[in-house]
């Protein structure tokens, strides 16, 4: 981590009279990285979204912008834009003037913010559309005009708040390499905001997830997927297998949390395993070039994804199932 | 581009921008100086003059002076229930009922047709002709139909073409409710306030129609209820609140009025007319504040009522 | 499937019904605006019968001569423009204070805006004039002014928040995040957007004080506004025809406020703005 990291919290809390949305959070995000903040609804990802642009102030703690206290400090003085999840274009303007709004206010000539307005909207490919109205735009397009409006500053950072969730799931594919290639170009920090868990793990460099209003764990998607710090988080990102202790002493010696990749566990006839590894199969779906097998085990249900046709089950459903030690990650309480 | 260098903009120094500044630290004092001025307008013009007005009420008027005694006392109170004060109270209440009810039956199907089936164009012109009537003059409305009840006007007229001016003369022979001419009768009046208040029972009945999904009613017909049923058990529940919200104008309307009864009317008092006879030839201030405090009191236990039945989510 | 088509054949036989009841509302609510017109041409001058014996142009000329019909019409003129500035400038602070956030007491806020119009007007008439003794106040233009505005505020009030519920909240914050303070924000977004409402609403307060008769009864005192010249003229009638053309001009000249806020601001948002 740098120095100076371009957003730092620390301890900073967002009550809502007795709901606490943020409750003593601490982050630091660096300079030029791509930043994803995970979590379920009223987790207090977006929260902390509206802290750092400013929106609302925090109940205790400090924000830090590149090592600048910006405790306190409206919006309108961060240098740090906003891409609005309804994109909130100014529906009374154009297009060019919804993208130069910020050059009008610091007064920049006309003509020089026709200029820079139409390069911002050739950087998200939308040249020629500065006459339109926002209500002529579908909503790609619409999303694109709120991005150029917001990096025609080159703000030190840019937060994106649910930046693909209005969009169709092609649409979505490739605005996603889009903001990557963006932001390699502008070598700005992105932050973004997101329910979802697959988008952060493709896009992000670094993931925080949330949870009740905490910060659960932070790391790089590889390292959040393989090695989640708390069931909530292997359970929320991907859907891994979930093992309490009383389990895992039977099955691996140690009285604590686990979990398990489907595609890590194997499935094979009952034969003389580990009775606790012997169960039935509830559910078999096939998903193409694998098979997912649901298993109940006794007192917990587990799933498991093999290969296309390795394995079929006796038709009373009895199956036992294995993985290696090595698979199961330990984890701490259930938070 | 340009490349904004700071992190954080320096502070403003113009006196307007510093003013934004310190406003948006505070946003409860926004809130509080954005409701001042009408708050404070309303509460010393609006609430300070009832106040006063309700004051009047407790005072009494000598009875051979003729001037205001201002000790506080409750007999104008006590005179207010004499029975031909309670008669005039009695009338008006049935008046604003009976128009309550009559524009909730003719103002339904105005209101179902507009939230259901007009569209585009038709929208809009029944927009226009539940809208004109709402805000024309209403000095004017009550003159039309002066014109139109008239003994020679266009209704006697229309009875006499199509040989039906026996009905017109039944009608106005009707103990209680007739009289001379239809505009000296109850009948007369009935219809000048039914005509007037009708856009304030449309706009809130078709406002709450509207907020009923069409899915809704094809769904309950396609579950064999017949058009009837579909009515009494799924529109009408759901226009309901919408209904007692414009019953809520129709009924505080009728109650306060005072012109209709006296250019179109049998001359018997309603309780508009009462207080501004009171406070005027009669100079009987107390008495006639005490009578404003009827209505008052009636809307007060009406809006309670109302709110119960949900109609302030319609309004 | 005879049951069927029975079904069908109520189901649209209901609906015809619906729909005639509803043509007839429409005439019985538009009918006696369409007879004003009629007899503002009538020849007949001592009474009000049906049909016309005669249609002549006469009374327009007569009216127009008639120096106490355009004191009246002068008078209203400048007390509705001055309740209507007054209306504007407290409903709209009173809007975006209601429509900002949610704090304590919001209700009662908004009960007290609508309470002026939702009592009697005799009330609202009959408790300024009793405060004017009280105090001493003389009646005078400013008197009407006073109780215009008072209720005219809801009407400006209304318009402005169902406008201001529309504005997403998210649109003040993106100026603000570019760089607005808040009344740069107020200029450049909240403004245009709510702009034609306000418009709406200003237009119809004017109709509203321009047509007030029963609290002004109480607060004019001998003033002259031209409802309560109207009313003179229905209670102790001097010459029916001018009346008549005078009901007529006035029945045209409200035609086009309601006609310009519908067309600024739609038949959705008025309804609702109406009805609130």
């Amino acid at each position: 981590m740098s120095e100076r990291p371009a957003v730092s919290l620390s301890r900073v809390s967002r009550h809502f009279g007795l709901t606490r949305a943020m409750d003593e959070v601490d982050l630091e995000i660096a300079e030029g990285e791509f930043f994803a903040m995970l979590g379920p609804s009223g987790s207090g990802k977006t929260t902390c979204l509206r802290v750092i642009a400013g929106f609302e102030q925090p109940t205790s703690g400090e924000v830090r912008i590149f090592g600048e206290n910006a405790t306190g400090v409206p919006p309108y003085r961060r240098n740090v834009n906003t891409v609005f999840q309804d994109y909130a274009l100014f529906p009374h303007m154009n297009v060019a003037d919804n993208v130069a709004y910020s050059l009008m206010l610091r007064k920049v000539p006309k003509a020089e913010r026709a200029r820079q307005a139409e390069e911002a909207l050739e950087m998200v490919r939308l040249p020629g559309y500065g006459a339109r109205r926002p209500a002529e735009l579908s909503g790609g397009q619409r999303q694109r005009v709120a991005l150029a409006r917001a990096i025609i500053n080159r703000p030190k950072v840019l937060l994106l708040d649910e930046p693909l969730g209005a969009l169709d799931l092609k649409l979505r594919e490739n605005m996603q390499e889009e903001l990557k290639s963006l932001q390699r170009r502008l070598g700005i920090t992105f932050v973004f905001v997101t329910h979802d868990q697959s988008e952060a793990l493709s896009m992000a460099d670094r993931i925080a997830v949330f949870n009740a209003g905490k910060v659960i764990q932070v790391g790089a998607p590889e390292e959040v997927y393989r090695r989640p710090a708390s069931p909530f988080v292997a359970d929320f990102v991907g859907s891994s297998n979930i093992l309490p202790p009383d389990f895992v002493e039977a099955v691996a010696g140690e009285k604590r949390w686990a979990s398990l990749r489907p595609e890590q566990v194997r499935v094979t006839e009952p034969g003389d395993a580990n009775p606790r590894l012997v169960g039935r199969v509830t559910a078999q779906s096939y998903l193409g070039a694998t098979t997912r097998f649901a298993v109940a085990l006794d007192g917990i249900a587990l799933h498991a994804i093999v290969p296309a046709g390795s394995f079929q089950p006796a038709d009373d459903g009895r199956v036992a199932i294995a993985f290696d030690r090595s698979a199961l990650h330990f984890m701490d309480g259930p938070a | 581009m340009s490349v904004a260098t700071e992190i954080i903009a320096p502070p403003p120094q113009s006196a307007a921008a510093r003013l934004a500044d310190g406003l948006w630290r505070r946003p409860g004092l926004v809130v509080a100086l954005l409701l001042a001025p009408a708050l404070l307008w309303l509460a010393v013009v609006y609430l300070g003059s009832l106040a006063t007005l309700l004051r009047q009420s407790f005072f009494s008027l000598e009875e051979f002076s003729g001037l205001v005694v201002e000790d506080y006392t409750l007999s104008t109170y006590a005179e207010l229930l004499q029975p031909s004060n309670f008669e005039i109270i009695k009338r008006t209440v049935l008046m604003a009922a009976a128009v309550s009810v009559a524009s909730a039956i003719v103002g339904f199907p105005i209101a179902y047709v507009a939230a259901r089936y007009a569209r585009g164009a038709w929208k809009a012109a029944f927009y226009i002709a539940v809208m004109l009537p709402l805000w024309s003059s209403y000095l004017v409305k009550v003159y039309a139909w002066k014109l139109i009840l008239a003994r020679e006007g266009i209704l006697t007229w229309t009875f006499g073409k199509l040989g039906l001016g026996f009905v017109l003369d039944g009608l106005l022979a009707l103990p209680g409710v007739g009289g001379g001419s239809l505009s000296t009768s109850y009948i007369g009046t009935f219809l000048v306030f039914l005509y007037i208040w009708l856009p304030y029972m449309i706009l809130p009945t078709q406002a709450a129609l509207e907020r009923v999904p069409g899915s809704l009613i094809n769904a309950s017909s396609d579950l064999g209820a017949t058009p009837w049923a579909t009515f009494r058990h799924v529109i009408l529940p759901l226009a309901a609140p919408g209904i007692v919200a414009g019953s809520i104008f129709t009924f505080s309307l009728t109650l306060g009025d005072y012109i209709i009864p006296q250019v179109i009317g049998s001359g018997r008092y309603f309780i508009g007319q009462a207080v501004y006879v009171q406070q005027g030839t009669a100079g009987n201030i107390p008495l006639a504040a005490a009578f404003t405090v009827v209505p008052i009191v009636i809307m007060g236990v009406y809006l309670a009522v109302a709110r119960k039945l949900g109609a302030f989510d319609a309004l | 499937m005879t049951a069927f088509s029975g079904k069908r054949f109520m189901r649209s036989e209901g609906s015809l019904a619906v729909k005639i009841a509803a043509a007839a509302g429409l005439a019985f609510l538009l009918a006696p605006l369409a007879i004003i017109f009629v007899y503002a041409f009538t020849t007949e001058e001592r009474s009000f019968v049906w049909p016309p014996p005669g249609l002549t142009l006469k009374w327009f000329g007569v009216t127009w001569d008639r120096p106490d019909v355009w004191a009246a019409l002068m008078l209203s003129v400048r007390v509705a423009a001055v309740a209507t500035i007054l209306a504007l400038v407290l409903g709209t602070l009173t809007a975006m204070a209601v429509s900002r956030s949610r704090f304590f007491g919001r209700d009662a806020v908004s009960l007290l805006v609508i309470l002026p119009i939702a009592l009697p007007g005799i009330i609202t008439g009959i408790a300024l004039r009793s405060a004017f003794a009280t105090f001493d106040i003389p009646f005078s233009f400013w008197t009407i002014v006073v109780g215009h505005a008072t209720f005219c505020i809801v009407v400006v009030y209304n318009n402005a928040v169902a406008r201001l519920r529309r504005l997403s909240g998210s649109l003040v914050e993106a100026s603000m995040d570019l760089g607005a303070d808040s009344f740069q924000t107020f200029r450049h977004v909240v403004l245009p957007n709510v702009g034609t409402a306000l418009l709406a609403g200003g237009m119809l307060a004017f109709a509203l004080s321009f047509d007030e008769v029963i609290v002004t009864t109480f607060t004019a005192g001998q003033q002259q506004t031209l409802p309560l010249w109207m009313l003179e003229e229905l209670i102790r009638p001097r010459q029916r025809p001018v009346t008549n053309v005078v009901a007529m001009a006035v029945v045209a000249v409200t035609f086009v406020p309601i006609l310009l806020a519908f067309l600024l601001t739609g038949a959705d948002e008025q309804t609702a703005a109406t009805t609130k």
